[in-house]
């Protein structure tokens, strides 16, 4: 089974690998290309720990294929900060104590992002059932929630 | 131990950021999967098929002669285990001789990839010969069931109950039948409870290397790294300080990453292919191989006067643990009735082996579902009374001096006070409209303290540096930090705490009992008192006076009054600079076993509305009230608080391990297997209380497992107050809320 070489842009940067066919791009992400911030927490699509966005679609990187990423732009959570800024939403979250053990946050942050991009004013409602493809099993979702909302709010200027 | 409690914290009980938060916002943070090593193979391994079969034969020779396979193993790579414990958890690693449920391992690969690992799996032939199962707990106890292992029934076991029956025990006083004789009104109902899973939603990983001269390393993610050296050195014949074990940062653990599964199996597969070996298990692994709870089957039976006081109080636990013998009946049994101070009540049970994964333990182990019948029962009762059920649990509360129901006597609790904030609480007295029902529910668990070994290490520039060895399951170095800032006072941010590897640092029991706020936290404490007599010792030195004329005050060495002379205070930073020229560094140590952990009680009270039409519930309010003795970081006092709260909701509504009449797991995966999302959940208000424990110097008792207990009963009790009939079964699923409207 021969590799497909694939050319892609990932957090603004052009990166070139190769890949097996049935590889997805989570896979690729944390084998290849030492980019372990997205997580597999299920291998499915129902946890959202391995969520990106691929030319601003939310998706999970583990539902993706390697291949599939040919000519797109994904941005991962290690293109979040802006340089030694973080990013509204990452400091919510450490302000409002909305991780404990912190292995679902990259995936809450870069479907929180998408969200924010959509809906720059959610409703607390539209927040829980944006992120309801984001499983976390430490938090009760409340400081989380009120985080996103916090963050949202501010990146409004309000 | 003198307690603190009139000290003025000034960093203990402020929310401080948490030192590891950055790394986790950014994903740099390395959790179990996250690390490579140079050569690395992928570990991959063969689990049963059958929920109960004898392996008659495995044959590796087709994998071994794949290309780019460098090891196979089966259960015949590994020593014997020193004790019946150990080797229950070895052969749970690997199956020998029989598979005993659907997943069971039975042989691993490693290979030099996964595409590789996974071929050679489909090489390997076993040869099983299907045994009869037994998957349910109300079979497995019948004399004609099929005996999962033989040998292992525990030895008072009365007649009548099949070998399965592992452990039988009764705790308890006073006299029943007098008792139930006074009461007014006795209910006695059968309950039953569906095992779930801790659903941490990191999988295991580990990273093994072995090298020819028998020393290695193991990185995993794990509540307790010197637990896992333990059982691994034993399962591969090694000295234990052959073994270091780092901690990753954990994704979640509940109790369910306190043993191994993969890592003595990455270990012999890098022993026996020279390489370093990379295990991750897959969602569907971690669901038939790792964590689940038990499941129970049991009966209640209570009396209570017309005024509300319960007479008699009598409990029949059923347990099943799975496939080996499982002591958590135990903690049910003595948890089942420790919010209330009986004359008379006993609870007895026993646990019973089933083909099902190997229970481990879930926050609070064996408590939420002891708690669940008796706390429904409790509720029934003060329906049929007309009685507030509040002040019935006010009325019948443990308290200081209560003889608990499982022993000892009760120190200084916070029930009462709980129970009262609660009842004061304007949720309590919220309308209610149609179809909504408000529930409540007590909730207790023993925490616990155990070995615990820290060091601390001042710097030349009077910052410092904490070593512990309990992996931070959620956020645990920021409180551990805060509390050596405050010992010393020094800032918050001059404290850096690290998790060690097993090398570095002496024995430290496993992230568990909600422990590690209280034992870390009072053996760092005890090394900053280490450390600053000798800081005081040294400026004693320089000042040339008695080391008990110096005192420390908000990180200074002070005379200790005037007749100690007159000297200028030193700082913590200045004292460190010289350090060298008065006797060298300065270091602070604890070691300790530590007691009076201080039992924990939280209530619980939440509304909800049911759908007559589907018999689907919504959440509408849910408030926790818990007794934190002192809350040392509020922010992530009240995270225990709600992410508990939210596990049990899931374990009370949505969560069950389904299995097939083949005895295969038909739910592994977090489709099927439904844990609360977001958007089924209202916010989750945390009400801390403060009642000081005296076996802590600043009051300090664990809150983590607690907050799991109640919600089994309150939302059932809401549930059946809702609908106007009693629910005695758990996941309460919209078809069973259905069929009891209906029925």
């Amino acid at each position: 089974m021969s590799n497909i070489h694939v050319t892609t842009t990932l957090n603004g940067d052009q990166v070139e690998y190769l890949c097996e066919p049935q590889e997805t791009l989570l896979d690729v992400m944390r084998d290849r290309l030492d980019m372990t911030g997205a997580k597999e927490g299920c291998g499915s699509g129902d946890c959202g720990a391995c969520s990106v966005t691929m030319n601003g679609r939310l998706v999970c990187s583990c539902l993706v294929l390697a291949a599939e990423a040919e000519g797109q732009e994904v941005e991962t959570i290690e293109g979040m900060a802006d340089g030694e800024t973080l990013h509204p939403l990452q400091q919510k979250f450490l302000d409002h104590a909305a991780l404990q053990c912190g292995i679902c946050t990259p995936g809450f942050l870069v479907a929180a992002k998408a969200l924010l991009a959509k809906n720059p004013d959610p409703t607390e409602t539209e927040v829980r059932y944006w992120l309801a493809g984001n499983l976390c099993r430490c938090t009760g979702y409340d400081k989380i929630i009120n985080a996103v909302m916090d963050a949202a709010a501010e990146m409004r200027g309000a | 131990m003198a307690l603190d409690n009139k000290r003025d914290f000034k960093i203990v009980g402020t929310r401080v950021p948490r030192p590891d938060g950055v790394d986790k916002v950014t994903g740099r943070a390395q959790f179990g999967a996250d690390k490579t090593a140079p050569g690395m193979l992928i570990g991959q391994i063969l689990r049963s098929p059958h929920a109960h079969a004898r392996i008659i034969s495995i044959d590796t020779s087709a994998a071994e002669a794949l290309n780019g396979v460098k090891a196979v193993i089966t259960s015949a790579d590994f020593d014997k285990a020193s004790s019946a414990g150990n080797q229950d958890a070895l052969d749970n690693c690997m199956a020998r001789g029989k598979a005993l449920y659907d997943g069971h391992a039975v042989a691993a690969v490693a290979a030099i990839s996964a595409t590789v690992a996974k071929q050679a799996l489909k090489l390997i032939k076993v040869d099983y010969e299907v045994l009869p199962h037994v998957t349910e707990v109300e079979d497995a106890i019948k004399t004609d069931a099929p005996i999962v292992q033989e040998g292992r029934q525990a030895a008072d076991t009365p007649a009548g109950l099949s070998q399965n029956i592992t452990h039988q025990m009764s705790f308890g006083h006073g006299d029943l039948d007098a008792g139930f004789a006074k009461a007014d009104l006795v209910i006695e109902r059968s309950f039953k409870t569906a095992a779930t899973h801790q659903g941490y939603i990191e999988p295991h990983a580990c990273l093994a290397t072995m090298g020819p001269d028998g020393k290695a390393d193991l990185w995993c993610c794990t509540q307790g790294q010197y637990f896992v050296r333990e059982l691994c050195a034993d399962f591969l014949g090694m000295e234990t300080s052959q073994l270091r074990v780092t901690a990753s940062e954990i994704g979640g653990g509940f109790g369910g990453k306190t043993t191994v599964f993969i890592e003595p199996v990455a270990l012999a597969l890098s022993r026996k292919a020279g390489k370093p070996v990379k295990i991750t298990m897959t969602r569907d692994e971690v669901f038939k191989a790792t964590g689940p709870t038990i499941s129970s089957y049991s009966d209640v039976k209570i009396g209570m006067t017309k005024d509300g006081r319960i007479t008699a109080a009598h409990a029949l636990l059923r347990y099943q643990g799975g496939a080996f013998p499982c002591g958590t009946i135990e903690f049910g049994l003595m948890s089942a009735f420790a919010a209330y101070d009986l004359d008379a009540v006993q609870a007895e049970g026993f646990n019973v082996m089933t083909n099902r994964p190997r229970q481990a333990a879930y926050r609070a182990p064996g408590a939420p579902v002891a708690i669940y019948p008796v706390e429904s029962v409790v509720d029934e009762l003060c329906q049929q009374l007309d009685l507030d059920p509040l002040d019935v649990r006010l009325k019948n509360a443990a308290r200081k001096g209560t003889k608990s129901s499982y022993g000892p006597t009760f120190d200084e609790i916070g029930l009462v006070a709980t129970l009262e904030a609660a009842k004061a609480h304007p949720h309590y007295t919220a309308p209610l409209g149609p179809n909504q029902g408000r529930g409540l529910s007590c909730g207790f668990w023993f925490n616990f303290g155990g070995n615990t070994c820290v060091s601390l290490n001042l710097n030349a520039d009077g910052t410092v540096g904490i070593i512990e060895g309990n992996p931070d399951i959620g956020g645990s170095r920021a409180s551990i930090s805060q509390m050596a800032a405050e010992e010393l006072g020094i800032p918050y941010e001059h404290v850096r705490t690290i998790i060690a590897d097993t090398s570095s640092l002496g024995y430290n029991d496993i992230t568990d009992g909600s422990r590690v706020t209280f034992a870390v936290g009072l053996a760092t404490i005890k090394a900053a008192r280490d450390a600053i007599q000798k800081m005081c010792a040294r400026v004693a030195k320089l000042w040339d006076i008695d080391e008990d004329a110096v005192i420390w005050e908000d990180g200074f060495a002070k005379p200790a009054g005037p007749n100690a002379g007159a000297f200028e205070p030193m700082s913590i930073a200045e004292i460190a600079a010289i350090a060298n020229s008065t006797g060298g560094p300065i270091a602070g140590h604890h070691e300790v076993n530590a007691n009076g952990a201080g039992v924990s009680f939280g209530v619980h009270l939440v509304d909800l509305e049911i759908d007559p039409e589907t018999g689907f519930t919504t959440i509408l309010r849910y408030t926790v009230f818990q007794d934190a003795g002192k809350a040392v970081n509020p922010d992530y006092v009240e995270g225990q608080m709600q992410g508990g709260a939210v596990q049990g909701i899931g374990w009370a509504l949505n969560e069950e391990y389904i299995y097939g009449d083949d005895g295969l797991l038909q739910n592994p995966g977090f489709l099927d297997y439904r844990i609360p999302v977001a958007s089924d959940l209202p916010p989750i208000e945390a009400v801390i209380l403060e009642i000081p424990n005296p076996g802590h110097p600043y009051g300090v008792r664990g809150v983590g497992e607690t907050p799991i207990v109640p919600p089994l009963a309150a939302l059932s009790n809401g549930v059946s107050r809702a609908i106007g009939k009693r629910m005695f079964e758990l996941p309460m699923s919209p078809p069973k809320i259905l069929k009891t409207i209906k029925g």
